[in-house]
């Protein structure tokens, strides 16, 4: 078991014949990810990687009963390639997209009010089942298949993450870039209830950062409904106040954003947050060794 | 990107929002002439600089002729100006607003920002204009009211009226201020502002709803689409390494430390400013080179680091991820001697064909100091600057 995707997953990959997409579409077949189909307007017909290239999505999703989708279409249109992928009804998708408008983020997230699918970014690796499929840009070989889920806001830093547990033995269940950008798809919570849920996830890493509110409501909802031992990090800590922040939007998240403020609601909620980001992977093990759940989780 | 108050004016202007009449000046004679134009007995001389609270600093005047507004706009153009939003260093002003004098009854607060939480674009009004927002979120917060807007529908009649009732508008004016909200939302979701804050918004004594001030910021990713916005970009008010940073897609920010730090993405970029300082050095600068990190890249970041005085030592830290360590540590030397490193450089590069890019650095013949991981790395850039400076 893993959350989101295994390898039955079927993959749609949108903006197949962009630079990007090509690439990524050959390191994600490599890797073992299931993608049935491309979506380009216009090069319906046409093959990428051995890969069939569809004009929609809605046409790809008929031909090859894909349920996911993944996004590497050009920031202007990616709102609208979004769009697509929840209309055609797909289960999951994930957009790499890095750029895109926040108010075309917004009407996406109108249109997805009513909607089962889940969308996860945009501006995020993706998401990786370790050994099963990997939907993203991650490098696939950092991972290795094992019990601890990763949920983060930040890409390489989720790899850094990610490096520090498979060195020291600590295999992942799934791990989940849910990308840094103020509207987006899933938050930390929706992921958290998922590893909560999985009989497969012993204990969850959470990578955050500074800005918004998310690692607070993490932070609450963890206290209130998580029983698997959660550890953290909190990027950011050395960043000035202030910049890149307008009036207003310090307003909206009444004094909270800060590194100090997140770092304090996460151990109220006896959440062990690391010191330093080189200390992620030793922050899990002392907390497994203390619950006495390490042997669990080492491979 | 931020923008002037005259030039935000403008654009409130172009929507039909309602804004006292005047002119951007940029001479002292040039502001006699506006004011000469602009006609009355009474005028606002406004500093422009991309800053707030301005008008405590000095930065805004009344003056009751043109020959007056002359003599301020002489002292005010060239002159520092130090606000709270500023920083010790100050900005010099460069542009002066002139403006009709507006005889002003009360003062409220307007502002539209995008709400992480909800998804949404949120409009907050307040009755208590013309002082700090966040003093009144601190105090006072029952006195922010806010409404979020269905992006479909866009701000409904009903919501501007509950929020200007709310605030204090008389009566017979609300349908006024409705029009006022109603371009102004107009203005943010068409030209991709991600703030916009009237305040104050101002009753005038002749019974008119008037923007006094105006600060928007704009979205970034949506710049692409709004040459417009792009046009009122003012590079005095930007950063020199910022504005160089941004002509390569490099994402930098410049800070007070003497360790120069170069990373490839964002997340990894503030983690690794927070182990320099836990390493007890400081950061001079947020620098993301993005996933590539191409030698051109990696050569504008090492030109831009190194021509801050500020800097004693650099530490490049790489997760090469899909890229792999020999191509970018063939980059980081190509760039190490076309740029001519003089100070401590340490490179940590993690990823695909590590070893052989460890190798390169070791064999290039450059004085690199290569680090097995980010701790190592932060430790050792720490402690050559320190040796440096006790060298000396």
């Amino acid at each position: 078991m893993s959350i989101l995707i295994d390898r039955q997953t079927k993959v749609i990959v949108q903006g197949i014949t962009g630079d990007a997409g090509r690439f990524h579409t050959e390191q994600m077949l490599e890797y073992g990810t299931n993608i049935v189909a491309g979506v380009t307007p216009g090069k319906g017909g046409t093959n990428v990687a051995n890969v069939p290239v569809f004009n929609t999505v809605r046409e790809a999703k008929e031909a090859t009963g894909a349920n996911a989708s993944v996004i590497y279409v050009p920031p202007a249109f990616a709102a609208d390639a979004i769009m697509e992928a929840v209309d055609a009804g797909l289960e999951l998708v994930v957009t790499i997209t890095e750029g895109i408008p926040v108010l075309d983020m917004v009407k996406v997230k109108r249109a997805m009010e009513h909607s089962k699918t889940r969308l996860i970014g945009p501006n995020c690796p993706g998401v990786i089942t370790p050994g099963e499929s990997k939907i993203g840009i991650m490098p696939g070989y950092i991972h290795k298949p094992g019990k601890v889920g990763i949920v983060s806001r930040s890409g390489t830093l989720t790899y850094e993450a990610v490096h520090q547990l498979s060195t020291r033995g600590i295999g992942q269940s799934t791990a989940v870039g849910i990308g840094g950008d103020p509207v987006k798809g899933m938050e930390f919570i929706d992921v958290l209830a998922l590893f909560e849920a999985d009989p497969q996830t012993e204990a969850v890493v959470l990578i955050g950062e500074i800005g918004g509110t998310a690692e607070e409501a993490a932070a609450a909802w963890i206290q209130a409904h998580m029983t698997k031992p959660v550890v953290a990090f909190i990027g950011g800590q050395t960043a000035p106040p202030g910049k890149r922040m307008g009036h207003a939007g310090a307003i909206i998240s009444g004094g909270q954003g800060t590194a100090k403020e997140k770092i304090a609601r996460l151990e109220e909620a006896g959440i062990p947050v690391a010191k330093s980001p080189a200390e992620i992977g030793e922050t899990l093990i002392r907390h497994l060794r203390a619950k006495g759940l390490l042997e669990r989780v080492l491979s | 990107m931020n923008i002037h108050e005259y030039q935000g004016k403008a654009l409130l202007r172009s929507y039909g929002v309602s804004v006292p009449r005047g002119e951007v000046a940029f001479t002292p004679e040039e502001a006699e002439e506006k004011a000469r134009a602009l006609g009355g007995d009474l005028f606002v001389v406004k500093a422009q600089i991309h800053a707030g609270g301005r008008g405590k600093a000095g930065g805004v005047k009344l003056a009751r002729s043109p020959q007056e507004v002359r003599a301020i706009a002489q002292q005010m153009i060239g002159q520092t100006l130090i606000t709270h939003q500023t920083g010790p260093l100050g900005k010099v002003v460069r542009r002066v607003l002139i403006e009709e004098g507006t005889a002003i009854e009360k003062e409220f607060y307007i502002g539209l920002v995008v709400d992480r939480v909800s998804g949404r674009v949120v409009m907050m009004a307040s009755s208590e204009g013309g002082v700090e927002i966040e003093e009144v979120a601190q105090s006072t917060p029952e006195k922010i009211i806010k409404v979020e807007i269905d992006p479909v529908l866009g701000l409904m009649p009903y919501q501007a009226r509950r929020l200007a009732f709310a605030i204090g508008i008389p009566s017979h004016l609300v349908s006024q201020a409705v029009r006022f909200m109603t371009g102004l939302y107009q203005v943010f979701v068409e030209k991709d502002a991600s703030v916009a804050e009237i305040n104050p918004l101002v009753l005038t004594k002749d019974d008119r709803i008037v923007a006094l001030d105006a600060k928007f910021n704009f979205d970034h990713n949506a710049l692409f689409r709004h040459p417009d916005i792009v046009a009122y970009r003012d590079l005095d008010e930007e950063d020199p390494k910022e504005i160089e940073a941004s002509k390569y897609d490099l994402s930098y920010i410049a800070l007070d430390g003497n360790i120069g730090c170069m990373v490839n993405g964002a997340g990894l970029a503030m983690a690794t400013m927070d182990i320099i300082k836990f390493y007890g050095g400081e950061p001079a600068n947020f620098l993301d080179v993005g996933g590539g990190a191409s030698r051109e890249k990696v050569t504008a970041a090492f030109k831009i680091i190194l021509a801050d005085e500020k800097v004693e030592g650099i530490f490049v830290n790489i997760f090469g991820g899909i890229m792999r360590c020999d191509v970018i540590a063939e980059g980081i030397i190509a760039a190490a001697r076309e740029v001519g490193i003089d100070r401590p450089l340490v490179v940590r590069l993690e990823g695909t064909n590590v070893e052989l890019g460890k190798k390169l650095l070791e064999t290039s013949g450059l004085d690199i100091v290569s680090a097995d991981s980010m701790a190592d790395g932060a430790e050792k850039i720490v402690s050559l600057v320190r040796e440096r400076r006790g060298g000396r």
